[in-house]
């Protein structure tokens, strides 16, 4: 640990690498629970990709480890080529839950992982404001987090994450709380967002039409133990649109993907 | 009579909009005047039993007399130094009290081995009733306001140190984690989260700590005392003067109230969050 490699994350070499992963959790019967097994992934620089898996299924944990606040057992993680030890400044998180501190307002939540990490107080509230606004939430500064709606405050997690510019963009099941007609809307929102800021994400997400939707790469994965059983290019279009929901292509990508869930064929 | 205004001043927990005035404010309502209106016909039958069955004034005066007795003892001017030497017992005490139990919640709350060493000697001395070992605190410290004021700090300190640790411990995981996950430090986590996360407990305990300091304020008094109003009730029962003890009683409850509600104010300017759910925008 701590040995740094200095090479530079180049077009060509990914942003995110990592190799034979493994997380065992111990249990009461001084036994062991496999979360994650042997997992290998590369992340490009600036690619969308998103993971998909029943629960159970070491996801979640496996976004815990990348965010630095859940130790591995074994394996290595880089992250820009350093080796990851621990929480990052050049990572922001999405919580399933938006995460808002009550006596705070919408934008001093936005500016707490700039408070935190000491970054200049007068760029950081413009860039807080800029945030808000691209997100629909210009006005809401000064209102808290117990006045505005479940989807609102979700956007006001995704601006926390983003205002240290992180090049990596972890969200773990951003929109899962919020009904399909919203969450429509903020699967849209975060692809002009990661359009428009050119950061890499990673997503967890149980939602299969979700993930292909999203993404470059579709990562699924299967529980007991937490594996990779597949990685997906998916070749639509961008900029994606809703009516693609309903195209021959993507329910092709959504079939193959579910086959992974239905052991033998069986219905959903 | 503090457990009736606890309940009076804590606000309805319907949500006050959506629900067309109908049934539950009518309740509301009805429960305002029933309270008093029970007082009133206590008192008329207090009154009546006592001139009813001639009971003697020295065993249980009537409330008329007690009345009497309290606007006598304000307008001679009788009661005021007493009961400013009272409340400065129970202010300073309360300050004392509330102030070591912030200060040693924090430590016992920051760290978990503190909390292994030194909470299992705190709950020890909690044990050991005050009322025991005010007679001590008197030898060490006099007849003066300090004894009054350790003993009222020992008696209120325990609550606030007790809701400071549990407020302390009461920060979510994912608060915890979205802080860790920003390079926060343990201090700034204390800072940004445990700290706010916490007043509500320590308000709590304070609420507790302010009844119990007029408690104790009049314990220290029973104990050895040259001025206060627990001083005077003495005085008052030495003498027979039932009607004087009871209106004497009759400040300390108002007393009482009275500083609660102060806490519950100062509570609601801090926890201004706490309630702003109310005005929650519906809808994306």
């Amino acid at each position: 640990m701590g040995a740094l490699s200095q090479a530079p994350a180049t077009e060509s070499s990914p942003l995110v690498r990592i190799s034979h992963l493994e997380k065992l959790y111990p249990t009461r019967d001084n036994g062991n629970v496999h979360a994650l097994s042997d997992i290998q992934l590369s992340i490009p620089d600036g690619a969308f990709v998103t993971i998909v898996g029943p629960s159970g299924c070491g996801k979640s944990t496996l976004l815990k480890i990348l965010a630095g606040i859940l130790d591995r057992s074994s394996g290595t993680v880089e992250i820009a080529g350093r080796n990851l030890e621990g929480p990052s400044k050049e990572l922001g998180v999405v919580f399933q839950a938006p995460v808002l501190l009550p006596w705070r307002t919408v934008l001093a939540n936005v500016l707490v992982p700039a408070e935190i990490q000491g970054l200049d107080p007068a760029q950081s509230r413009e860039r807080a404001r800029d945030l808000l606004s691209m997100v629909g939430l210009s006005g809401f500064e000064n209102k808290y987090p117990g006045e505005l709606s479940g989807g609102m405050q979700q956007r006001v997690g995704i601006c926390r994450a983003l205002i240290n510019e992180p090049a990596f963009l972890l969200m773990d099941e951003p929109f899962g709380a919020l009904d399909a007609m919203t969450r429509e809307t903020m699967n849209l929102e975060l692809l002009r967002i990661w359009q428009e800021k050119r950061t890499t994400v990673l997503l967890v997400t149980h939602s299969i039409p979700e993930a292909v939707f999203l993404a470059d790469k579709v990562v699924v994965m299967t529980p007991r133990p937490g594996r990779i059983a597949e990685v997906i290019d998916i070749d639509l279009p961008r900029p994606r649109t809703l009516p693609m929901f309903n195209t021959p292509e993507f329910g092709r990508h959504v079939d193959a993907i579910r086959r992974h869930f239905n052991s033998g064929g069986a219905l959903d | 009579m503090t457990e009736i205004a606890a309940r009076e001043a804590s606000p309805p927990t319907v949500p006050a909009p959506a629900l067309p005035a109908g049934k539950k404010k009518a309740s509301w309502k009805e429960s305002r005047l029933v309270s008093p209106s029970l007082l009133v016909i206590v008192l008329f039958l207090w009154e009546a039993l006592v001139h009813l069955l001639g009971i003697p004034a020295i065993v249980l005066p009537p409330p008329s007399a007690v009345l009497v007795s309290l606007w006598d003892g304000i307008a001679s001017g009788l009661f005021l130094p007493h009961f400013l030497v009272t409340v400065t017992e129970i202010l300073s005490g309360f300050a004392l009290g509330g102030g070591i139990g912030i200060i040693l919640g924090i430590l016992i709350g920051q760290s978990a081995f503190l909390e292994r060493v030194i909470y299992p000697y705190v709950v020890a001395f909690q044990t050991v009733p005050k009322v025991a070992i005010a007679p001590i605190i008197v030898v060490w410290f006099g007849y003066g306001l300090s004894s009054k004021i350790i003993i009222t700090a020992t008696i209120a300190f325990f609550p606030v140190l007790a809701n400071t640790i549990v407020g302390l411990q009461s920060v979510p995981r994912e608060q915890l984690d979205m802080l860790r996950a920003c390079t926060a430090s343990n201090w700034q986590i204390f800072r940004m989260a445990r700290l706010p996360q916490a007043l509500p407990f320590i308000f709590v305990g304070l609420d507790i700590a302010i009844v119990l300091s007029v408690i104790g304020a009049i314990v220290g008094e029973f104990v050895g005392a040259r001025a206060g109003l627990g001083y005077l009730i003495l005085q008052k029962n030495f003498t027979f003067d039932m009607a004087g003890v009871f209106a004497i009683l009759i400040i300390l409850s108002l007393i009482g109230v009275g500083l609660h509600f102060c806490v519950m104010f100062v509570q609601r300017r801090v926890l201004f969050w706490a309630d702003s759910n109310k005005n929650r925008i519906t809808g994306a």
